[in-house]
């Protein structure tokens, strides 16, 4: 097979995404996984669902967000035109909304009357709790024990929006294990209850579904860069936890051989010190939440606890269309530690007067390095998918200042 | 010997006209040692068939008692090597208790089926549960069972219709565990009759013996679901067992009361003549 002409294709009637993605969950959830892909179908192809979803992304996301140029950071770096796609201009403050809408779109479609989601930095949460808000519908959100303490602002937003948390104490008490308690949730309330996923990872529909929810940003980022430059980008650039807002920008180019896909992994205190949350820099392929995909994990199978200054990128795991891009080669991935995604925090706030979240301070943090090296004709774009307010505490901190 | 062991245990059961008693035990919890008696207090109790968990860190299907469990044996160091030498060791004095590994699929994968599968084979087990492998994904493990006997042995659920019945029956054999309630292990515990007709539905469909698991706790709720079911599997409380051994920190009190809880569950059985 010519892989080359068929980056679209994917995933195949299996999930599959080449070696990775599939559908591994207990029997309890079969059922439910496979009906959710034959209602996804079906709304895909149902102009309503559309139309419904283009008119809440222009009315109450803000979508399209701008492509805007990041003049004096291109100055600074003396390389590309260097153009930030601003996704953290959305409502709720990141891409993560883009699909919680169409998700829940999807539940209420389905008749279901309760939704439940887990959440690390709480950014999916709110988003979730902000569309159920919205609609009137009921909202359960699983958090890391760790990550409630550490993500306080967040869990009052939630709480304002209506949502329950539940802090989960299980494990190590982080978005791993947020997840595993969601699923144990679903397998429990499995007539009334719709799983939000917030990444695109799970079993099959989910990287698909989450993906193409996303691709939003992409297929505005394309659009808008042909009408402002007159051609394709030379690369796009994302920070990735689970992969989400990556494959959003991503998947729209991928059939634009000349267009570089570059993701950035946490490295944490760096990828030798094993603390670190690059999966796919410094993990091996394995099965964890419903899908195969690579993972930080023991010699014996066992899942490493990710780390990362970003609660938003702290996951062992990352989506199946990455692993598969990677090793395919039709994407590169580098990736950033804790300390210098905290420089990069500082400088794009100081030159460009935004404050970016901690998970593109990553990409941002590499982005110096690839404008030069693509030089002063080269173009690229990358996701700001978030806004920095849920982290200048942990900044301060971080810097020791006492806020 | 693998599926064959299996089938021998039902047909005894059968036999003495009753339920298989089918229990489930962490390996490595509180220890090595104490499982390997607790193995042996099992079996001369009065147990059928023994699951032996595997310890796993992200354990999606079950309840906080398995969890704690799992957690407590890793924290031991208990390698999913182990788990194997475990059973090995078992194995060399009995060759007729019918030992079923259960757990998920990442340590499995991490070792690599074809060389897991024949570990497992070697040690004496005689087939898997493996949670998190549905039929739609563990062709390449049941190629290779088939090869070495081992059996695939598959979940039902009360979300199982007659169409995913055939599925799930389709390569699996040994018997079928029927979750009685949609939820995690140690979840609240089923009404036999609600869910005889899906039991019967499965037996019919899959042509195996129907074991019922999840929530079933004692000799009295045992008896009931034995009504229905061709086994009762009852997992959570013996590992209620292990954590008590491991809170007063008198391990060896473990295997006893893994064996005093296997002979009343066994008495109770006992007591429900099949029909």
């Amino acid at each position: 097979m010519d892989l080359r002409n068929t980056w679209d294709q994917w995933p195949d009637a299996n999930g599959r995404f080449g070696e990775f993605g599939g559908r591994y969950v207990a029997e309890t959830l079969m059922p439910l996984i496979l009906d959710l892909e034959r209602e996804y179908r079906a709304a895909k192809q149902d102009p309503a669902f559309k139309a419904e979803m283009d008119d809440l992304w222009t009315h109450y996301v803000g979508r399209p967000s701008p492509l805007y140029f990041a003049e004096r950071l291109t100055e600074h770096f003396g390389g590309a035109k260097i153009y930030f796609k601003r996704d953290e201009l959305n409502h709720t403050g990141a891409h993560k909304i883009n699909n919680c809408l169409g998700q829940v779109l999807l539940a209420r479609r389905m008749g279901k009357k309760r939704i439940i989601a887990e959440t690390g930095a709480g950014q999916h949460g709110v988003a979730t709790a902000t569309i159920c808000a919205r609609f009137g519908l009921e909202c359960v959100v699983f958090m890391g024990e760790t990550d409630v303490e550490r993500q306080k602002p967040n869990v009052f937003r939630m709480r304002l929006l209506g949502a329950k948390i539940v802090p989960v104490s299980s494990g190590t008490g982080t978005l791993k294990d947020a997840m595993n308690e969601a699923l144990r949730d679903w397998v429990t309330n499995v007539d009334d209850t719709f799983y939000c996923i917030g990444t695109a990872a799970g079993p099959h529909p989910y990287p698909e579904m989450v993906r193409d929810f996303q691709s939003v940003i992409g297929r505005e980022a394309r659009a808008q860069i042909l009408e402002r430059e007159g051609r394709l980008p030379d690369a796009v650039m994302a920070c990735i936890g689970g992969g989400s807002n990556a494959i959003g920008l991503f998947h729209p180019f991928i059939e634009d051989e000349g267009v570089r896909l570059i993701g950035v992994e946490a490295a944490g205190h760096g990828i030798e010190t094993g603390e670190h949350a690059a999966a796919l820099n410094g993990g091996k392929p394995g099965i964890l939440h419903g899908n195969r995909t690579y993972l930080l994990q023991t010699d014996d199978g066992q899942i490493i606890d990710a780390h990362s200054i970003s609660a938003g990128l702290d996951y062992p795991g990352i989506g199946p269309e990455h692993a598969f891009l990677r090793d395919a080669g039709r994407a590169e991935y580098l990736s950033c530690t804790d300390q210098e995604a905290l420089d990069a925090f500082q400088l794009c706030t100081r030159l460009e007067g935004i404050i970016p979240a901690l998970e593109p301070s990553h990409a941002i943090a590499r982005v110096g390095e690839v404008a030069k090296e693509l030089g002063k004709d080269g173009l690229l774009i990358l996701n700001m998918c978030g806004r920095g307010d849920k982290d200048v505490f942990s900044v301060a901190k971080a810097l020791g200042v006492d806020v | 010997m693998g599926r064959e062991r299996i089938d021998a245990a039902f047909a005894r059961a059968k036999s003495e006209n009753r339920a298989a008693l089918v229990t489930y035990m962490m390996a490595g919890d509180p220890s090595l040692e104490e499982s390997f008696k607790a193995l042996c207090a099992l079996r001369d109790n009065g147990a059928d068939i023994i699951e032996l968990g595997a310890p796993f860190t992200d354990p999606m299907a079950d309840g906080p008692a398995i969890q704690r469990a799992g957690l407590r044996a890793l924290a031991n160091g208990t390698k999913l090597t182990d788990v194997l030498a475990l059973a090995a060791r078992f194995r060399k004095d009995d060759q007729t208790t019918p030992l079923i590994l259960m757990g998920y699929a990442n340590p499995i994968h991490s070792m690599g089926y074809e060389a897991f599968a024949k570990a497992a084979a070697e040690a004496g087990i005689d087939g898997t549960i493996i949670v998190d492998l549905p039929p739609e994904e563990d062709a390449g493990l049941r190629e290779i069972y088939g090869r070495l006997g081992l059996s695939v042995i598959r979940l039902a659920t009360p979300t199982t219709d007659e169409a995913r019945a055939a599925k799930v029956a389709d390569g699996a054999s040994g018997f079928i565990y029927f979750v009685a309630v949609t939820g995690v292990t140690g979840a609240g515990s089923a009404d036999p009759a609600a869910i005889a007709g899906k039991v019967a539905m499965v037996r019919r469909v899959s042509g195996l013996p129907v074991c019922v698991g999840f929530g079933v706790k004692n000799g009295a709720q045992a008896a009931e679901m034995a009504k229905i079911a061709d086994g009762v599997v009852v997992g959570s409380a013996f590992v209620e067992k292990a954590q008590d051994a491991h809170e007063t920190g008198k391990f060896e009190t473990a295997a006893p009361a893994m064996g005093h809880l296997a002979g009343e569950l066994r008495r109770a059985l006992a007591g429900v003549a099949k029909g």
